[in-house]
């Protein structure tokens, strides 16, 4: 590959911008997939993204730490996610219309609170160069990575492993698979329910830290345009496991990163269809996975969309 | 079922005034304390850096008019949800004026809104009220911002080194098309080599996209960044910290790029909302129709930042010394990037009607309309 053509550049921004973009999606899908594997749907995601993003964003710019902010975003994330899982405990009550109720309350809150922080801006995260070695500025930048990126990353593996070879991992899988078996063996559903609900809102909470703190890196009422709802779409299609959640996320973050790069390079004809390629792409890869009979054999059996 | 909202809220609001009008006896003094009421809708939060805030900031000229109030809605999208902003305005809190001040409130939504009530003035931020048209107490107001774009150009065009200068554009509507051709002429005024290269995301608040745009543009050699969206804040951060230079666009971004900013193209609204002001503090109509751009002080440009440089400063104030003067700043004729004759005389006024509805890129402009 020739430094400056025109193909290294469009595949230089396409791996910066899976780095870049992908983040927020990765934290939402890997959230989303816990607490589906449990059982249960929560789309009120987009929402707690929203909310995670105003928190982190205002708690770094009132204390001068990013990090906390960080903190600060999963906290808020997962009282989110704690309070989808209570209200879902209650007899009959439907967890996706609560989970659009929440997105709605969650995005709501996030504007309310998140008037004053527009104007200032904020600490932002740091990020590590690691495309030092090239003298390429094109390969220096997309290599410019966010430790949320690699925590990540690295979080989808332990995941991957957890859920095999932990009993945590395996409370889990039996709660989500069926709850006659997981009340048999003496686990509360509800409880288990609880802890994956609430982990899943922490790591939407953090997603919306990264969109806010480091990548477009400010605070505003458009921040999250559909990432959290696009994620939950990716767990589907990912067919709830952690490693294939993380290439979803980072084939949707190349993606997205498709439009503005071919017309960087003077492809322009067509932009509309290009910036649409990540969820052209998203319906394609969906109708191609979902038709299998594997698809159903991974799904929880105690979700409400297979029971 | 709007029938009957409606008739519900009148029904509310005639309740209200009754219970008023019990209460305090003489409902004459209650009306006479407020004469006028401006209500205005927002496409977004009033506060972001861009555009709706250009309108907010402004509105305060109508603030400190004795007798007028004023409503605000924020974040009303150009959908039939902007007609019911206004109706609700308009039938509970009684709004005589309303001002709509986002391009894609005006048809159907507005023109609706002032046929159904033929009392109440409406106004309408962008060109596009034609008399005969549309309904006579619908309006528009408009400030030339490709002015205050050609300045930044100017500036742009003796701030960079490679050439190159990038656009983030929203939408390509006529408005955003002649804002980016205008960055090219101003640039090509003052250095011939210029170019000017377009990436459009496709919606006005798009800001994970805008990034990407600004850093692919950056990558493709840009060495200064401009945009036309709503709120230009990311773009300009992201300017600022990929090291190269910024134009702002709609309201003053100078604080987000201490480093890099040079100047950016503002509208001056209080211009055009102190002679609503005055027309209805005399009791008179608001005129149908106010439009200027640096010739009638209805558009500026931002205090120069830390990026603009000695002959950039030189050459952008003599731009404007000219504007002021209405000398004409396109010298056709004009081809558009395809090669094809698009303006075909020498010389165009700068407020000539045929600029208005510009649907071309013109020639040295790296980019597409579709």
């Amino acid at each position: 590959m020739e430094p400056g053509s025109a193909f290294f550049m469009v595949m230089m921004a396409m791996i910066g911008g899976a780095i870049r973009v992908s983040t927020p999606f990765l934290f939402v899908a890997l959230g989303e997939m816990i607490t589906e594997r449990a059982g249960r749907i929560n789309l009120g995601l987009e929402g707690t993204l929203v909310l995670g993003a105003m928190s982190a964003y205002a708690t770094s710019y009132q204390t001068g730490s990013p990090w906390l902010g960080v903190l600060v975003a999963g906290l808020a994330g997962m009282t989110m996610g704690m309070l989808h899982a209570a209200i879902c405990r209650l007899p009959k009550v439907n967890d996706i219309a609560v989970g659009i109720a929440l997105m709605l309350f969650g995005t709501g809150i996030a504007f309310f609170f998140g008037k004053p922080y527009i104007q200032p801006s904020a600490p932002r995260l740091p990020s590590i160069p690691l495309g030092g070695w090239s003298d390429n500025p094109q390969v220096a930048e997309a290599l410019k990575i966010n430790p949320l990126f690699l925590i990540g990353i690295a979080l989808a593996f332990f995941l991957a492993w957890a859920l095999k070879n932990t009993r945590a991992g395996l409370i889990l899988r039996v709660t989500g698979d069926s709850e006659v078996a997981a009340r048999a063996l003496g686990h509360s559903v509800a409880l288990v329910r609880l802890a994956a609900t609430g982990f899943g809102g922490f790591l939407a909470g953090i997603g919306g830290a990264f969109l806010s703190l480091y990548y477009p890196g400010s605070w505003n009422e458009g921040l999250s345009s559909g990432q959290g709802l696009m994620a939950v779409a990716l767990v589907i299609f990912a067919r709830w496991h952690p490693i294939r959640c993380m290439l979803a996320a980072l084939l949707f973050g190349a993606a997205g990163a498709l439009g503005p790069a071919l017309q960087s390079i003077g492809i322009t004809q067509g932009y509309y269809f290009f910036n649409a390629a990540p969820y052209i792409l998203t319906l394609f890869l969906m109708i191609g996975s979902a038709g299998s009979k594997k698809a159903l054999r991974d799904a929880p059996g105690e979700l409400s969309l297979t029971r | 079922m709007t029938f009957d909202l409606l008739s519900r809220r009148a029904l509310l609001k005639g309740t209200a005034a009754g219970v008023a009008a019990a209460s305090f006896g003489f409902p004459g003094a209650l009306r006479a304390a407020t004469n006028v009421t401006i209500g205005i809708v927002y496409v977004g939060p009033k506060d972001d850096f861009g555009w709706n805030q250009a309108h907010a900031v402004s509105i305060g000229a109508l603030k400190a008019t004795p007798g007028v109030k004023i409503i605000e809605e924020e974040n009303v999208p150009e959908t039939a949800a902007v007609a019911k902003s206004m109706e609700s305005m308009i039938n509970l809190e009684g709004a005589n004026l309303v001002l709509a001040t986002s391009f894609g409130y005006f048809n159907p939504f507005m023109v609706d809104v002032a046929k159904k009530y033929p009392k109440v003035t409406l106004r309408h931020a962008a060109p596009l009220w034609e008399k005969g048209k549309h309904p006579d107490n619908a309006g528009s107001y408009f400030g030339y911002l490709d002015q205050a774009h050609y300045v930044n150009g100017v500036a742009a065009g003796l701030s960079t080194k490679s050439n190159k200068i990038g656009f983030v554009a929203a939408k390509p509507i006529s408005s955003v098309l002649r804002n980016i051709n205008s960055v090219l002429w101003g640039a090509r005024s003052v250095n011939p080599n210029a170019t000017v290269q377009v990436i459009f995301t496709g919606d006005w608040a798009l800001p994970v996209r805008e990034a990407e745009a600004a850093n692919a543009l950056i990558g493709a050699g840009c060495d200064v960044l401009t945009c036309h969206v709503d709120s230009p804040k990311v773009v300009i951060e992201t300017a600022e910290r990929r090291g190269i230079k910024s134009l702002g666009h709609n309201a003053s971004q100078a604080p987000l790029a201490p480093k890099g900013f040079i100047t950016g193209a503002e509208y001056k609204w209080e211009t055009i909302y102190k002679v609503f002001a005055d027309a209805i503090a005399k009791g008179q109509t608001v005129p149908n129709v106010v439009f200027g751009g640096y010739d009638k002080d209805m558009v500026r440009n931002t205090a120069f930042g830390a990026g603009a440089e000695e002959p950039a400063r030189k050459a952008a104030m003599a731009a404007i010394a000219d504007l002021k003067a209405n000398k004409p700043i396109l010298k056709g004729p004009v081809k558009d990037n395809k090669g094809n004759v698009v303006l075909p005389n020498a010389s165009y006024d700068n407020f000539d009607r045929v600029l208005d509805g510009m649907n071309f890129l013109a020639e040295g402009v790296v980019g597409s309309i579709t």
